[in-house]
């Protein structure tokens, strides 16, 4: 999944076609909202032929299907899920029974057996029961929380400056993290301002959020940019970890570094960034 | 003492032009040009006919001269460029003679050792005073750079100077002066203001176009050539102009200072000048109010003439000091020749311009470009029209990965190890085709309705007239 992901019109077919190039990790092949009513399913096709006919070395992919409460969503799955896609985005995902019954379907196609699924959780109801999705099903990679409906939804006006969603990004972090996925933050909506976006991302990560999807490819290298770990980051995680080894190969019970007792918070955190710069750690924290 | 005429047609008769004459302008006014039309109009009133028309460029605007070549008025031309209703009207066949398309540095070539020889040459003059010293940089049709009349001005038998802004003697800067001008003409508007230069040329914001151009900054700063003194020279748009947007922040992180830009100026690099990141900026057209803005005020800002610019058989010629410069096209065939004159379906719609004369000068050739543009590839096996020889092209760069030139291995070293995606230019072309199918082969009659000539005099293509469906 990665940590940037682009939203692509699903009936764009110039974007469709140069979606692998823009520097996503992973594209989201729109069929919802930047789709009308009756082009559902020209577009539902124009993406299934993409995904059988184009080559997205550089990128995962996956749709946002239509919403539960549509006539499209299940066309949408069935159509998409042979053609190759790595994920699925399930929109105003509000009840864990919903994903299961997403996830159900899916078991019943062979080609659909490694698809994961990322819930959009966009409303009140949705932020509600963050974990109860989180943990509906195996196949869930992610929670993406989608600011500009939720705050429709509770009647809060959306700022830059986020404070309006401050409390519904926390449990989203919080109920990913508890069932073990990933949280993915909301797009920064003004394409122009690349500093506001900066200082959203910024914010999105020390909140906890592995990563942030976009509307815009311009946005998409700041973002891969700013999650990445920066190089005294990964070089601090590393000599945390080396030293709860060594602490742990000579017995001691605690290791300390540079004065400070390492505890297992610290040690999460070193895993969390090991992680998310590629390096492979086995560690397991007892 | 004035050299003032009471009308354009008493200046034309006054210069003695008569039928089977050579006529020129320059482009400097661009899809804005009133003057041309007005001269050509003048011209057949006056009953004259059978006229070469010369003209550095055209545009849209001189649509309205398919009715001169109509009635026999015009019954050759010689340009540079050409694009809209004219371009398609010598493409369906309407000229007797075929079109002697040039390069922007032959044409002064051709103009100097006589093989275009121009009997009067036009000139449209935003500013002028009653002795026919003129400039670009004053007056309500302000256009910058007058860079492409001069050698016209230095060569042509008869020179007549059409002004919409009338200034007190003597006008001042001075790029052509009165020695070289024989009569003066007062019109209420040589322009459109709009059509002339744009209010600013934009960095692209188009995706690709970016991908395409971070790539091309790349190879820039892989060749070594990005250092203390570089000089380069893009397009105005598209990927080209979005290179130098790339190159700028790779120079300002390096602390990188330029010795000159070039063009075709634009805003972009007026702000790289007042920026510091040039000591100058070499200009023989202003694309934009900004460019002209500079070159009136500047001293840094340096307009030069079209043979300075380009021609190769000048003592020297600024193309051969640039380091860099960043080209389009509209195909490009596997031996890396480049076609910017036909589209795929062989209409005409564009010219060399300065392409083959900075693509044989600089140091470092880059061609950008989409690898498909729509459903149709750029890679082909053979350009429909030879404008620029592949032997002057290094690289070319598209969002799918880079071809480098068999004949720069040192080049291909070098992009190789900084882990830029170098590919054969055929596995590009093989990658289109994947996409969006073999382009279906477009069928010409036996009827040359082109010469394409090269920045040396010779004759490298023709263009033939692509045959009705």
């Amino acid at each position: 999944m990665g940590t940037n992901l682009l939203f692509i019109p699903g009936n764009n077919p110039s974007m469709i076609q140069n979606a692998g190039i823009l520097g996503a990790d992973t594209v989201i092949f729109d069929l919802e909202d930047a789709v009308a009513g009756d082009q559902k399913d020209a577009a539902r096709m124009l993406i299934k032929n993409a995904l059988e006919s184009m080559e997205y070395e550089g990128c995962e992919t996956s749709v946002r299907i239509n919403a539960m409460d549509t006539p499209h969503w299940e066309s949408d799955i069935r159509t998409v899920a042979k053609a190759g896609i790595d994920g699925l985005v399930i929109p105003k995902a509000e009840r864990g029974e919903d994903i299961k019954a997403i996830s159900e379907i899916l078991d019943s196609i062979p080609e659909a057996e490694g698809i994961y699924l990322i819930p959009l959780v966009e409303s009140a109801l949705g932020v509600e029961n963050v974990y109860e999705i989180a943990a509906s099903s195996k196949r869930i990679r992610g929670i993406f929380f989608g600011a500009e409906d939720y705050t429709a939804d509770i009647g809060a006006v959306r700022t830059k400056g986020g404070e309006e969603i401050f409390w519904a990004r926390g449990r989203i972090v919080n109920g990913a993290v508890a069932a073990g996925v990933e949280a993915i933050d909301t797009p920064f909506t003004d394409v122009e301002d690349i500093e506001g976006l900066r200082k959203d991302t910024f914010f999105a990560k020390a909140l906890g959020f592995d990563g942030k999807a976009s509307i815009s490819p311009r946005h998409c290298g700041f973002i891969r940019e700013i999650f990445y770990p920066q190089d005294e980051e990964i070089r601090y995680a590393i000599r945390v970890m080396d030293t709860v080894k060594e602490a742990e190969k000579s017995g001691k019970g605690v290791a300390s570094m540079d004065g400070k007792m390492i505890d297992k918070p610290i040690v999460l955190r070193a895993m969390k960034v090991l992680r998310a710069a590629g390096i492979k750690e086995d560690f397991r924290y007892e | 003492m004035s050299k003032i005429r009471k009308s354009l047609r008493k200046a034309i008769i006054a210069s003695g032009l008569k039928s089977g004459m050579t006529v020129s302008f320059h482009h400097h006014l661009r899809n804005g040009d009133f003057v041309m039309n007005m001269v050509m109009d003048e011209i057949a009133d006056l009953g004259i006919s059978n006229i070469r028309i010369a003209a550095s460029s055209f545009f849209p605007i001189h649509g309205k001269l398919v009715r001169h070549i109509k009635t026999g008025t015009i019954t050759a031309i010689d340009c540079n460029y050409m694009s809209g209703p004219l371009a398609e009207a010598v493409t369906n066949g309407m000229l007797k003679k075929p079109v002697m398309l040039r390069t922007h540095g032959g044409r002064p070539r051709a103009i100097m050792d006589g093989s275009l020889k121009i009997d009067v040459a036009f000139i449209a003059s935003p500013s002028s005073d009653k002795m026919g010293n003129l400039n670009g940089v004053r007056g309500p049709s302000s256009c910058g750079s007058l860079g492409y009349a001069m050698p016209d001005a230095q060569m042509a038998g008869k020179v007549i100077a059409i002004t919409d802004n009338l200034t007190a003697y003597p006008n001042g800067p001075i790029s052509i002066d009165e020695t070289k001008v024989d009569h003066v003409v007062v019109v209420d508007s040589i322009g459109d203001t709009s059509g002339i230069v744009s209010g600013t040329t934009q960095v692209t914001r188009d995706p690709v176009g970016h991908v395409i151009a971070r790539h091309a900054a790349d190879v820039i700063e892989a060749s070594g050539l990005l250092k203390d003194g570089i000089s380069f020279q893009t397009g105005a748009g598209g990927a080209s102009l979005a290179t130098a947007y790339h190159l700028r922040e790779k120079m300002v992180s390096g602390g990188i200072k330029g010795s000159f830009g070039m063009g075709g100026i634009t805003a972009f690099f007026v702000g790289m000048l007042e920026d510091g990141l040039f000591e100058k900026l070499i200009d023989v057209q202003c694309f934009d109010l900004d460019a002209v803005r500079s070159i009136r005020k500047n001293p840094n800002h340096i307009e030069v003439s079209a043979s300075q610019y380009a021609n190769p058989s000048a003592k020297s010629c600024a193309v051969e000091s640039l380091d860099v410069v960043v080209l389009g096209a509209t195909e490009i065939d596997t031996d890396f020749n480049v076609n910017v004159l036909t589209d795929s379906s062989g209409n005409i719609m564009g010219g060399s311009g300065g392409h083959s004369d900075t693509a044989q000068g600089a140091k470092l050739t880059i061609i950008v470009a989409n690898l498909l543009r729509a459903r149709l590839p750029i890679v082909v096996d053979r350009v429909t029209t030879k404008v620029t020889p592949g032997e002057t092209v290094d690289v070319l760069v598209t969002e799918r990965g880079m071809a480098v030139n068999p004949s720069r291995m040192d080049l291909m070293k070098s992009l190789k190890e900084k882990g830029l995606p170098v590919v054969d230019i055929v596995e590009l072309k093989e990658m289109a085709e994947k996409m969006a199918g073999k382009p279906r082969k477009v069928s010409f009659t036996d009827r040359v309705i082109g010469f394409v000539e090269y920045r040396n005099g010779e004759i490298i293509d023709k263009v033939y007239q692509p045959a009705k469906e």
